[in-house]
Formats: C-alpha cells, structure tokens, sequence
C-alpha cells in the first residue's frame, strides 16, 4: 500500500496549522483591540471561509492564483512557479479554510484576558513586546493551542478546496481525503477497493482520535501541575 | 514628593475633572462607585490617556497637552496596585515579583525578590503560583511586586475590597507600616470612609467627576461642604433646606426649623441647598424614655435639652438591633424619617411611642450641591 497521501496529508496539516498560528493569533489580536466597526468587518471577512462551501473557496482561490490570472501570471512571470497543482499548493487551499477556526479560538481567548495583567507588567517597566509574549500570549495558552489543535485537525480532513486546486495526482498531490474519494470513484464496486478504502478510513479515525486525546491530555496536565505547585 | 494633576476626561456622558496637588505621604481619592476614581489613577499611571490636562511628579512631567508631552507607563515610574492583585497567573510568585526588578541583572533578580518575599512574610511561597495564595498573601505578594520597582509613588486601587474584615484589618495595618517607610506619594482610591478615617489624614473627595479641594480627614467628617461628600463621609440624615425670610432654615423632608438666631448667620455658605446631621449626633429626651405624667423632667437632668439645643417632636418608627449600638428611625412631621443611633443599654425604645429628639446646632451640616 502506497503511504503517500498520509505522508502528504500530514505534512499539509502541519504546515497549515504552522501558518495559521501566527495569522491567526495576529488577526485575533488586532481585531480584538480594533473598533467596534473595523471589528465588525473584520469577523465577518476573515470568518467567511468558515461558512463558505470548501468548493466556492477553491474557486476564489483559482481566480487568484490560476496561470492567466493575476497573482498566479504574475509568480509564473517572475518566479516561474505555477502556484496550482504542486502539493504546497495544497496548503494555501487549507490555511484558508482552517484560518478562521484558529482566529475565532484565539480572538475569544484574548477577549476574556484580564487586561489588568498586561497593565500591570507596563507599569512594572515591560515593554509592549514582551507584554505582549510573556504575559498575554501565555496566559491566553488555552483558547490558542485549542485553535492550532483544531485546525490542524479540521486541515487533515479539508477535501473540497484541496481538490480543486491541486486535483489528484498519485504520489504527488494525493491526500488522505483526496484519496478516498478517488478510490470511491473508481474502485468502489471492488472488493480490493473497499479494502482500500476501509484501511484509509481507519487512518483518518486514529489520527483524529490521537489529536484530540492529545488535547485532553494537555488540558489535564496543566490542572494536575497547578494543583501541585 | 510631590504629585501635582490637573486633568480633564470625557467618557461617553461622563466628564471628569480631577486637580489636586499632594505634597508626599497617602492621600486618599474617595468617591462612590462611578465617580471617576479609578480612570483618574489610569490616568496617572499612563493606562489611560485624558484629554487636556497635566500630571507632574516630583518635577518630572508624565503629561502634558499642551506641551505634546504623554510618557509611556513604562517611564513613568509609577507603581500601580490593582484590586484584582494582577499577579500574572502563569509565573510563580518569585517571578512575579522579578517583574518589577528588571533593571537589575538577570542573575541577581531572583535573590533580589527572595529578599522582597522574605520581607513580606512569603518566602515559603516562592515556587507557588498565585492561585495557590490566600487573598490576603495575594494582596501582599502584588503589594512587594509594586515595591520592588521602586516607583515614585504608589497607585492604589481599592486594594482591600476583596478581602474579609478581619484579613482587611491586618493588612491594613501592614500597609500603613509599609507606606510610612516608603516615604513616597501614595494615592489610595476607596470607596470606604472607615479606610480613610483610619489610614489617611488628606482627603479628596471625588464627587459624580468633579474633585473638591483636599481636606483633613477630620474636616470631611466635621464640616464635609458638599451633599456629596456628606453622603460619602457617611452622614445618615440629608434633607433639602430653604431659607425663611426670617433667618431660619426649614429642613423640608423632616419639617424641622432651625431658628435664625440658632444658627450663627455668617456661617451660612453660599449655594446651601441641603442639611445632613448624623445618626448619632441624634439624642432622645429622656421624657420621651419614661412617660410619666410630668411632661418634662429638670434640664438638668435630661443633658440632651440644654439651652440652645434644636428639638423635634417625632415618633418611633422601628427599632433596629446594630451589633453593639441600636438603629432608630423616627416619623417625623415632615415627609422623611430621621435615623438615630443610641447604645444599647439605654432604655428601650417601643415602636409608634412618643420621642422629642435633640441636636446641637453644630451638629448641622451646612451643605452645597
């Protein structure tokens, strides 16, 4: 058996949520201290992807980043990258669609800190910078790893964007969902095929079952280690 | 040590404008909730930006409007202490308190806070994290943290509010200690006239936005001025009062006139429009006590009816039990009750009796809006 969109998923996933961790959090933390009207606009651009069918992003993505359109012309020109159909492209398609679970997480984490605390550090002579990595960003831990782990989960199982952008070549942009859907497709009346495509099913339940026990975990260890000390 | 402000901030409604000049040692802000308290000492710590205005300490100026001047809170050397404590939740106590021991080198910082700890009787608190502390080892870990930067002077934020009356009482008496020794200002918000009474001798009052000038503590209780800082010296009896053509003054929610020649004239401010007097300036007649079928008894026998001595025909609303006193209210001819406080191995008071009460006129309060 071929492990390669395993392989392919995972690196995808983690790249994305890689990605998303820092735009997310950057994202969440301006728009948290933003007006109320910037806001406003703000929650609803960046949480579109969310609601939008994974197809309807693909598209857009397509329009942004094909060969005869603006970006993608424009990096073929200069770069001579087509930025469609390479496996990385994969991660542009996911970091879209998993954005806004990280920036909705982390935006309500920031939201619930106590500003207090950044103030205190301030008036103790901390510059901003380290406020904000020492004590808003650790304190806000929670809601933040809870984002990550959750677009990273959310971006091994992205199919809809994924395959629109970089379709389905074996052993170059397959992925775990991609994979199962062709094998549907095209083996699905096979007896061989639906052991296939049982064995990728299996995969998928065990790796999200282990991300989201490692969630749990981390939760109980940090109550277990305040409770100590 | 000094700290001069001068600063005016809009809010949504609100409008504050606070001005007062402190000359080293604690000055009290007091004011009820909403007043402006808290956004004042914002203000000064660099938290919050006010519109106009100016805040110098000791020569140094931390802002100014008009010069364009508005230091950071990182230079402005001002320590703050919150009523939330604000010790960050994810370091352990020592480390908080290295927070505030930056400008010393990295290696030195943590014996340096073991030293402030150990000051403060929390050195077995090290290693815990703040969540572990009582309130009261909380309020003194903030309190060593805010120390140990060596501010200029000391913001602080209602800091006993969270704490019960007994630990409140200790640590009141710790942070008197504390702040005499630092010798620096200190700016104590409260909302409390006991904390005030018992830890400040400067005052000022903070009243809907608006400061009044700083007083002793004493002359906010004898003669607090306004109706509002009457109410927040915690003057029990308040009525509007009009002025007779003849001089006197009629207390309109008792219906209670104070004779012209009762009250020395010039004293009368200008703008008066309320009277206060308080719960326990109050005294029952003695008659009143012991109906017999003699009205009155000697004056002399009855100290609360010496001449001069303003009166008041009411009756007993309810008796309520205080812990070592006794909470009258009266019904009194006018629309208000009056509120008397008496020890209670005086005789008692029976519901719907009969009472005369008597005040001196210098139990009067004079006040303006």
């Amino acid at each position: 058996m071929d492990l390669f969109p395993l392989w392919n998923s995972l690196r995808i996933a983690a790249i994305s949520a890689v990605l998303v961790f820092f735009l997310g959090v950057a994202a969440a933390y301006y728009a948290s201290r933003a007006p109320r009207l910037v806001k406003g606009v703000l929650d609803v651009a960046l949480t579109l992807p969310l609601v939008l069918p994974p197809t309807v992003v693909g598209y857009l993505l397509i329009l942004l980043l094909g060969p005869n359109r603006v970006l993608g012309s424009f990096v073929l020109r200069e770069f001579g990258v087509k930025l469609l159909m390479q496996w990385w492209s994969a991660v542009l398609a996911v970091s879209v669609v998993v954005f806004p679970l990280m920036y909705r997480t982390a935006r309500g984490a920031f939201e619930s800190f106590d500003e207090d605390l950044a103030a205190a550090g301030r008036t103790l002579g901390l510059s901003n910078t380290r406020v904000f990595w020492t004590i808003r960003l650790p304190a806000c831990r929670k809601g933040i790893l809870a984002g990550v782990v959750l677009a990273f989960a959310r971006a091994l199982g992205e199919y809809g964007a994924t395959s629109m952008i970089v379709g389905f070549i074996p052993g170059k942009t397959a992925t775990v969902a991609t994979q199962v859907a062709f094998l549907w497709q095209n083996q699905g009346g096979t007896p061989e095929g639906q052991r296939a495509l049982l064995f990728w099913i299996c995969i998928n339940i065990t790796i999200s079952a282990i991300v989201l026990i490692t969630v749990n975990l981390l939760e109980r260890r940090k109550k277990v280690t305040s409770n100590k000390e | 040590m000094s700290l001069s402000i001068d600063i005016e901030k809009k809010l949504g409604d609100f409008r504050l404008h606070v001005q007062f000049e402190s000359s080293g040692g604690l000055l009290a802000l007091l004011g009820a909730s909403g007043s402006g308290k808290s956004v004042t000492l914002r203000c000064i710590a660099g938290l919050m930006r006010p519109d106009r205005g100016r805040i110098v300490l000791n020569g140094r100026t931390l802002f100014d409007s008009e010069q364009k001047i508005d230091l950071p809170p990182q230079k402005r050397r001002v320590g703050y202490l919150f009523q939330s404590c604000a010790l960050i939740p994810h370091m352990t106590v020592a480390r908080n308190v290295e927070l505030g021991l930056l400008s010393l080198p990295r290696r030195e910082r943590r014996t340096a806070a073991l030293a402030w700890l150990e000051r403060f009787r929390l050195a077995d608190f090290a290693d815990a994290l703040p969540a572990t502390l009582s309130g009261g080892e909380r309020q003194r870990a903030a309190l060593a943290r805010t120390l140990a930067a060596e501010p200029e002077a000391i913001l602080l934020d209602e800091p006993f509010s969270a704490l019960d009356d007994y630990l409140k009482w200790q640590l009141e008496l710790e942070l008197a200690r504390t702040l005499e020794d630092y010798g620096g200002d200190a700016i104590l918000v409260t909302h409390s006239r006991d904390e005030v009474c018992r830890l400040v001798k400067t005052v000022c009052v903070l009243d809907r936005g608006r400061s009044a000038p700083l007083c002793s503590t004493a002359e906010m209780m004898t003669a607090p001025g306004s109706f509002g800082a009457a109410l927040l010296s915690g003057c029990e009896n308040l009525s509007p009062v009009t002025l007779r053509p003849d001089g006197s003054l009629f207390c309109e929610a008792w219906a209670w006139s104070l004779p012209a020649e009762a009250l020395s004239a010039a004293s009368l401010p200008t703008g008066l429009t309320h009277v206060g007097v308080r719960a326990r300036s109050l005294r029952p007649g003695l008659s009143s006590v012991s109906p017999g079928p003699d009205a009155m008894p000697p004056a002399s026998a009855d100290p609360a009816a010496r001449p001069g001595t303003l009166s008041l025909d009411c009756t007993v609303d309810r008796v309520i039990d205080n812990v070592f006193s006794e909470i009258v209210t009266l019904r009194t001819p006018g629309p208000g009750l009056l509120r008397m406080e008496r020890d209670q191995n005086l005789p008692a008071l029976a519901p719907g009796a009969p009472v005369t009460v008597y005040a001196a006129p210098e139990d009067f309060l004079l006040l303006t809006e």
